[in-house]
This record gives C-alpha cells, sequence and structure tokens, in this order.
C-alpha cells in the first residue's frame, strides 16, 4: 500500500498540495489550528462545577441566586410559558423580531410615554440578549461608517472587546474605575471625552457597571451628556441590568433619559437576561434613535440585513415570554415587585458582606461594597489574592477581583468575609 | 432626495471653523423642530430592499383576494392550510413547562450537550465510526442559518481555502452568510432548465475545476429552490470526485426526514462522506423536520481526523460565537433533546415527520394529474421528480407576475412553489393559473 505521500503526489502530480495540503493529507485540515484560551468568565464556572468540596462559593459567573444559592426562574415567567405552552405556533417570527416584545422594550428605555415612541423615530430589532444587540450595532457602525472606532471604559465585560473586534471596529479605552478610590475615575474619563476626537463612539454602561459596580452620579451623568454634546459623541448604552441595579427599573434608565432629554441620538443595548432571568432564552434588542420615521425605517431595513446572514430571525420563544409579561398589567406588576426582590436581596447581601468584614476587624476600607451598585462588587483584591481564595477557600470568582453578589447568600457570607479577612490582612 | 441633499447640507455646515474653536454656544445648534441638536450619524443610511423571499409573504398578507395562496416561504402547511406544531413537540414542550426543577440559565457557548449528541447521532447515524473515534465536534447554532455562519466563520479563519462553491441556483441566504464571513463565492452548475433536473455533467466538471482544497456546498437532500437531488450513484462519482481533489464538504441539511419521509434515506449523502475517513462540515436544522422554526434550532458538526483535532476545533468555534450572541437559545433545543432520546416520543416524531412528507407528496401528484386533466402544454413530470418542499416549476418572472396579478398566487420570481403551500382545495386554483400562464405568457 503506498504511503499518503506517494498517493499525493499520485493525484496532484509533482505540484503537489502544497505545504498546506500535504499537512492536511496526514493530520486533516485542521491540525493546525491551535486550542483557543477559555473564556476568562464562563470557565471559572466550570472550574467550579468541577471542585468535590463541600464549602465550595460560586461568585464568578453574573446570574442571580436566591438565597439557597439556586436559579431562579420567576413565577411571572412560569405563567407566560403556561400559556404559551401548547397554544401558540413556532412559526418564524419577522427578522426583526417580534414587535409586541420591541414595543414594551423600548418603552422601558426610552419611557412609558416617550414622545420618540409616538413618533415612531427610533429604530429597533429584537436581538440575541446584550450581546446580540451590541454585535448587531457594531457590524451596523462597520458597515455605514466604517471609519468610526468605539471607546470602550476600562474596565468593561470582557465580551465588549471580542465584539466590536470580531466586528473590525478599532478600539480605544477611556478611564473609568480609580483603584485607589474603588469608585469613578472622573476626571480621566472627562479628559478622555474631551480630548477624543469630535464625533466618536462611546460605550457607556447605562446602570450597574460590570465589572465595577461603580456608576456616574445623577450630576455626572448630566456633566458627560453636556460634554458629549459639545464633541458631538455617539452614545451607546449598554443596559444589561435595568431594574436589577436599584431595584426600580425608571431609576436604572436615568443616565438614558438625561441623554435623551439632551437631544442625543442614542444606541442602546437592552438585555433580559438578567432582570427577568431569561439567560439562556438569549432575549435583547438593540435601538437606534433617529432624526425622524423615515430614518428610523431605513436603518432597522438595514439591521435586518445584518440580521439575516447571521441567524435569519430571532428566536421566538424567549421574545412571548416578556411580551405576555410586558403586556398583561398583573404580570407586569408581578414582574417588577420580583426583580425589586432580587436587587434587594443582593442589596442586603453588600450590607452584610461589609458588616461582616468590618467586625473582623479588617484594616481596610469595605465601603465600596455597599457604594457600587448591581450583580458585581469590585473588590479590589489583586490575582494573587483571588488565587488563593480559590484554591484554601475553593471560591470562585474571575482574577479581576470581581464577586457576583448575586451569589452571596445568607448561607455564605460569613464564610466568604472570613476568607476575603484572611487573604487580605496582611495588605 | 432633497431631504438628504438638505442632511448632508447640515451636516457639513456643522463641521465648520468654530467646530474647533472650543466655544460651546457655537457649536451647539439646537434643531429646534426635532427637539435634538444635531442630525443623525446614520443620515445617509438607505433602506435596504426587501428580503426576496419573506417580501412575498408581505405582500401576500396585503392581498384582500378570497382566493389567494401563499407558495411563497417554506413553512409547512396542513391541508387546511394552517401551520403546524407536531403534536410530539407540544407534549415535549408540556414536559419542561411542567418541570419545575428546570432552569433558564445560560448554556454552555456551544449550547445543550445532550441535543449535540443526539443531532450528530440523527445525522450521522449511530453507528458512524467518526462518531464512534470522537472525531466530531457538534455546536448548537441557531437554525440552519446560525450553523451555516458559525462554520463559514470558522473556515474563513482557520482554513487555507476562502473559496466556496455554491450550485446554481441555491437559497438566497447562502451567498449571504459566506461572503459576510469572508468567503469568496463562485458558483457550480447544477440546475438543467432544458430538463428541469440536475446537470450532472456541468456539476463534475465545474467541480473538476475547482482550485484544490476549495470548499464546495451541498445540499444534503431536497435541493433548495429546485428539489432536484442526485442519485445515490451520483453522490457516489461526486464524493470520489470530491475527495481525489481534497474539496471541502459542507453540507446543508434542512430537510432530513422531509424529503423522502425517511430521516436515514436522506441522510445518505452527509453519512457516504463521513463513512470514508474524510473531514467535512454539515449544517443541521430543525425548522421543517420539527416545526421549530421560529426556536432556531440547528447544529453545527465538523468531522476531523483525529479526537485531538475536534477539540482544538471545538474551542475554536467558541471564539466565534461568543462574539455573536455569547450562548444559544434554550428552549428550542430542550424540545429536540427530549423527543429524540426518548424512543416512544422519537417513534411519534418519525410517524408525523412521515405524514407531512407524504402529504407534500400527495400534492405533487394533485397538481401534476390535474395539469395533465387540463392538457396543459409542456413536461410537468419535473413536478413529480423533484422531492422536499419546493418544485422549481420552470416558469420565467413575467409568467410569475402574471400569475400573482391575476390569480393571487404568490411566490417568489424564480418559479419556486413551496408545495407544503398547497393543498386539495387550491390545487386547481394553481393549476387554472399555470395553464393561463403558460398559455398566455411565453
Amino acid at each position: 500500500m503506498a504511503s499518503r505521500a506517494v498517493i499525493a503526489r499520485r493525484i496532484f502530480g509533482r505540484g503537489g498540495l502544497g505545504v498546506a495540503g500535504a499537512r492536511a493529507m496526514s493530520t486533516g485540515w485542521w491540525g493546525g489550528v491551535e486550542p483557543a484560551a477559555k473564556d476568562p468568565i464562563l470557565g471559572v464556572t466550570e472550574a467550579f462545577l468541577a471542585d468535590p468540596s463541600p464549602n465550595k462559593v460560586n461568585v464568578g459567573v453574573g446570574a442571580y441566586r436566591d438565597d439557597d444559592g439556586k436559579p431562579v426562574v420567576l413565577e411571572c415567567v412560569r405563567e407566560a410559558e403556561r400559556r404559551i405552552s401548547g397554544n401558540l405556533t413556532m412559526e418564524y417570527l419577522p427578522m426583526g423580531g417580534s414587535i409586541r416584545m420591541i414595543e414594551e422594550t423600548l418603552k422601558l428605555a426610552y419611557g412609558e410615554n416617550s414622545e420618540l415612541i409616538k413618533d415612531k423615530r427610533i429604530a429597533a430589532v429584537q436581538a440575541l440578549s446584550g450581546t446580540g444587540a451590541c454585535r448587531l450595532f457594531a457590524d451596523f457602525q462597520k458597515r455605514f461608517l466604517p471609519d468610526s472606532q468605539i471607546y470602550i471604559p476600562v474596565p468593561t465585560w470582557s465580551n465588549h472587546h471580542n465584539i466590536w473586534r470580531d466586528a473590525h471596529v478599532p478600539q480605544r479605552t477611556f478611564h473609568y474605575y480609580h483603584p485607589e478610590s474603588k469608585g469613578l475615575d472622573f476626571a480621566g474619563l472627562m479628559d478622555d471625552v474631551k480630548n477624543a476626537p469630535n464625533g466618536s463612539f462611546f460605550l457607556l454602561h447605562a446602570c450597574a457597571h460590570n465589572p465595577t459596580g461603580v456608576d456616574p452620579s445623577e450630576e455626572q451623568w448630566r456633566e458627560i451628556s453636556y460634554q458629549f454634546k459639545v464633541k458631538n459623541h455617539f452614545a451607546f448604552f449598554d443596559m444589561a441590568y435595568q431594574g436589577f441595579a436599584s431595584g426600580d427599573p425608571e431609576r436604572d434608565a436615568k443616565a438614558i433619559r438625561i441623554f435623551l432629554e439632551d437631544g442625543h441620538l442614542i444606541g442602546c443595548a437592552q438585555s433580559y437576561a438578567k432582570n427577568m432571568g431569561l439567560y439562556g432564552q438569549r432575549v435583547g434588542c438593540l435601538s437606534v434613535l433617529c432624526e425622524d420615521e423615515m430614518q428610523a425605517v431605513a436603518v432597522k431595513s438595514q439591521l435586518q440585513q445584518i440580521a439575516r446572514p447571521m441567524y435569519s430571525n430571532p428566536p421566538v420563544h424567549g421574545a412571548l415570554i416578556v411580551s405576555i409579561i410586558l403586556n398583561d398589567p398583573d404580570l407586569k406588576n408581578l414582574w417588577l415587585r420580583e426583580v425589586k426582590g432580587m436587587a434587594d436581596r443582593i442589596i442586603g447581601m453588600r450590607t452584610a458582606l461589609r458588616e461582616n468584614l468590618e467586625s473582623l476587624g479588617s484594616s481596610l476600607s469595605w465601603e465600596h461594597i455597599t457604594n457600587q451598585i448591581g450583580m458585581f462588587c469590585y473588590s479590589g483584591l489583586t490575582a494573587e489574592q483571588v488565587d488563593r481564595l480559590t484554591n484554601e477557600f475553593h471560591i470562585y470568582m474571575t482574577r479581576n477581583g470581581r464577586i457576583s453578589m448575586a451569589g452571596v447568600t445568607t448561607g455564605n457570607v460569613s464564610y466568604l468575609a472570613n476568607a476575603i479577612h484572611e487573604v487580605t490582612k496582611s495588605s | 432626495m432633497e431631504r438628504r441633499v438638505g442632511v448632508l447640507a447640515r451636516h457639513l455646515s456643522s463641521h465648520s471653523p468654530s467646530m474647533a474653536s472650543g466655544n460651546p454656544s457655537e457649536m451647539i445648534s439646537p434643531f429646534p423642530t426635532a427637539g435634538s441638536f444635531g442630525e443623525s450619524v446614520f443620515a445617509h443610511v438607505v433602506q435596504a430592499p426587501e428580503d426576496p423571499i419573506l417580501g412575498v409573504t408581505v405582500a401576500y398578507n396585503k392581498d384582500p383576494s378570497p382566493v389567494k395562496v401563499n407558495l411563497g416561504v417554506g413553512a409547512y402547511r396542513t391541508e387546511e392550510g394552517k401551520p403546524l406544531v407536531l403534536n410530539v413537540v407540544r407534549r415535549a414542550e408540556q414536559l419542561l413547562v411542567n418541570d419545575r426543577s428546570r432552569v433558564k440559565e445560560y448554556l454552555p457557548i456551544t449550547g445543550l450537550a445532550d441535543f449535540n449528541k443526539l443531532s450528530a447521532k440523527l445525522i450521522f447515524g449511530s453507528d458512524s465510526p467518526a462518531l464512534q473515534e470522537n472525531r466530531v465536534t457538534t455546536v448548537q447554532c441557531l437554525s440552519g442559518t446560525g450553523s451555516l455562519r458559525v462554520g463559514a466563520e470558522f473556515l474563513a479563519k482557520h482554513y487555507h481555502q476562502h473559496t466556496i462553491y455554491i450550485p446554481l441556483p441555491t437559497w438566497g441566504n447562502h451567498p449571504k452568510v459566506f461572503t459576510i464571513a469572508g468567503l469568496s463565492v463562485k458558483t457550480y452548475r447544477y440546475y438543467d432548465p432544458a430538463t428541469r433536473g440536475l446537470n450532472f455533467q456541468g456539476l463534475l466538471e465545474d467541480l473538476r475545476s475547482a482550485p484544490l482544497g476549495a470548499i464546495v456546498l451541498l445540499h444534503a437532500c431536497a435541493h433548495n429552490p429546485t428539489g432536484v437531488d442526485p442519485t445515490l450513484e451520483q453522490w457516489e462519482q461526486i464524493r470520489q470526485l470530491m475527495r481525489s481533489k481534497a474539496l471541502l464538504p459542507f453540507f446543508d441539511s434542512a430537510y432530513q426526514g422531509f424529503a423522502s419521509g425517511s430521516l436515514d434515506a436522506d441522510a445518505q449523502s452527509v453519512r457516504m462522506f463521513a463513512a470514508d475517513g474524510g473531514e467535512l462540515l454539515a449544517a443541521q436544522s430543525y425548522a421543517k423536520n420539527m416545526g421549530l422554526y421560529g426556536e432556531r434550532v440547528g447544529a453545527l458538526s465538523i468531522v476531523c481526523k483525529s479526537a485531538n483535532v475536534a477539540a482544538k476545533v471545538e474551542s475554536q468555534l467558541k471564539l466565534v460565537i461568543r462574539p455573536m450572541y455569547s450562548n444559544p437559545p434554550i428552549h428550542g433545543a430542550s424540545i429536540v433533546a427530549t423527543i429524540l432520546k426518548d424512543s416512544g416520543m422519537y417513534q411519534e416524531w418519525t410517524i408525523e415527520l412521515k405524514a407531512m412528507a407524504d402529504r407534500i407528496i400527495n400534492m405533487r401528484h394533485q397538481l401534476f394529474d390535474a395539469l395533465r386533466a387540463r392538457g396543459t402544454p409542456g413536461d410537468w413530470s419535473h413536478i413529480l421528480k423533484q422531492i422536499g418542499m419546493f418544485t422549481f416549476t420552470g416558469l420565467n418572472t413575467e409568467q410569475v407576475a402574471f400569475m400573482t396579478k391575476e390569480y393571487h398566487i404568490y411566490m417568489t420570481s424564480d418559479g419556486r412553489i413551496s408545495m407544503a403551500g398547497l393543498s386539495s382545495r387550491t390545487v386547481p386554483h394553481l393549476a387554472d393559473a399555470i395553464h393561463a400562464a403558460v398559455t398566455r405568457i411565453k
């Protein structure tokens, strides 16, 4: 039996397949594919699941847990699903997604009685949760403003970088987190806003900044908005935690409302992953505020053109859940109560964690735990300290020191506080 | 047009020297009526054309005629013209809803593990050596479109050849998916208008002259839009030719079980290639065969030379998926997994699937008979020979437009009709329309 190399020469002649082809003959086409680095966030949960310790604590990925550490399906969601199952068809949604879901979703961001919605000035499409909404926008930005860049805060959710990179939009960063105060580097942020070329695109977290939990105050948002006007910058809001931050969706949309009052034509990514607990359903919305209805129609049609070769049309199930809940006043009220319940529990855990650390006699300041808001706390722990927490105490978090407060319970908060105190008391 | 010019003029005038002066009061010039201070950076965006396929349904919906028939988009309809949720799917959904222990957490990036394993078995066959040797990576994606896109992006990043050959004609979205992923699209001859069948010689010639290693898109069964499939003998010839030139097969399997009524028969082409030890990609969709259209359930499988390579490939697929949508939707995949892993439900599914396929075959016979009864000129045997949801009638765009205008028949302008949209009640009307079109318009 002739060797592979001989066969190759017989088939392809002396020219052969070339280097790539010859290698392919022996190892297949993918022999040269390198194993990819693990996703830093999702890798944490994988490691947690593999740990047999009974004391293990997962404060890694940002999915809500109840006080028993269990995932939660909201009651309003269960009721909506009961109504869906067996009754409705599973036909394709339009490319732009469920109109009913989009209408209610825009009201959440832009205001229940927003004139902008009435005037049909908002181009909006259903998207695959927040990730999908950001990616549609990034692709749209690249297609229609190919010379534009995006300014991304430091730090940010790591996947933001991947999204704009895969969309081939060059990235810059702007100052955001102030390590010394564990708060906002407002002066640095404003400098970067002023120094960026006019008409730059900025990614802003509308509330509950991920991963730091540090949000500008209302006054600071007003100043940022003003400076954006001066510089003619484009504000793209990623709002993944509306309702989840303060417990009040209207309050959590304040930054967006300020920008709208000031006349900015914003873009906005919304997600129901956390605030409706619909994580795996992948439900979200991308909106772009336009000058008028005609422009909104044009922009929406182009957003659909980007969705078509990506997934044709978005998944129907999650959208049905959202539109059933938001269109039924009783279910909507139930949802608002449940969101507030989740936010309140997290706020309670922040207080408990801080108080525990203080009563352990820690000499460090832990007020940032209660100053920060939303699902995450940027603890200030170093990578080495995080590694110790994992290796010695079976506590899992991302190595940037981000703690998912949703993973903290009355059952584990003192264990967590003890462990943090242990690894920090010498610093 | 004037409005566009006005916007452009404002845009240009706002970039005046005063912008650079740093004086806020000079820079902000509110637009009095709009309440906003400037024009949109997207003002130059023009409206995109309607998607040709989905646009058919839009037009159909607008038509008030009581005799209108929608033969556009490929979604199954019952004899009563209604969409269908399979009974087994309803049952599966009920099970899921009633199980209070189920949660809605994020799936892994690669999707639901059970679903992936079962999908691979479905297409490759549970006795497939490739599966038994762990040489296959399968990732859950958003139906067929999503599977194609993820596969194409992976190839653009990691495969040495960036040209993909697609059949002429093919589903309208194929070239868009591959182009946007960064592949360069060429065509190979496929449909022969003279015979309304396969241009096999043309196909072989075009693949023979493709560069070594080029990617080739193959419709696993029930070619869309023509309904023309190679025979098994022809598939074997295609396989041999492709392997001799190291052409990389990329199968699009959107109709497994829907074409002939048999899941195994409809997977023969894919299994033939998987059995020869070579590598391939396969995109699967459950939109039609499980009626899960809007749930967006599908899978991409890549058959590799070794388990080691398959693992590395899977890790790279994750890097494509994460910045696109992070992880796939859970609902539809859960339904599929529930059905595939339960032998009773699986049986029920195969029966319902065969019933759908049989109804379509029945419609083919009825339409053929109706045309013959009217003495409609031409050879209409292709209606019987073609397979799957669509018939490529051979009607030209003028004839199609005529049928829409005079008979309220909605179909794509390439002459493709969705047999699934026909019923015993509407076949006579369609036959009348075709007869009129063929005799009055040339």
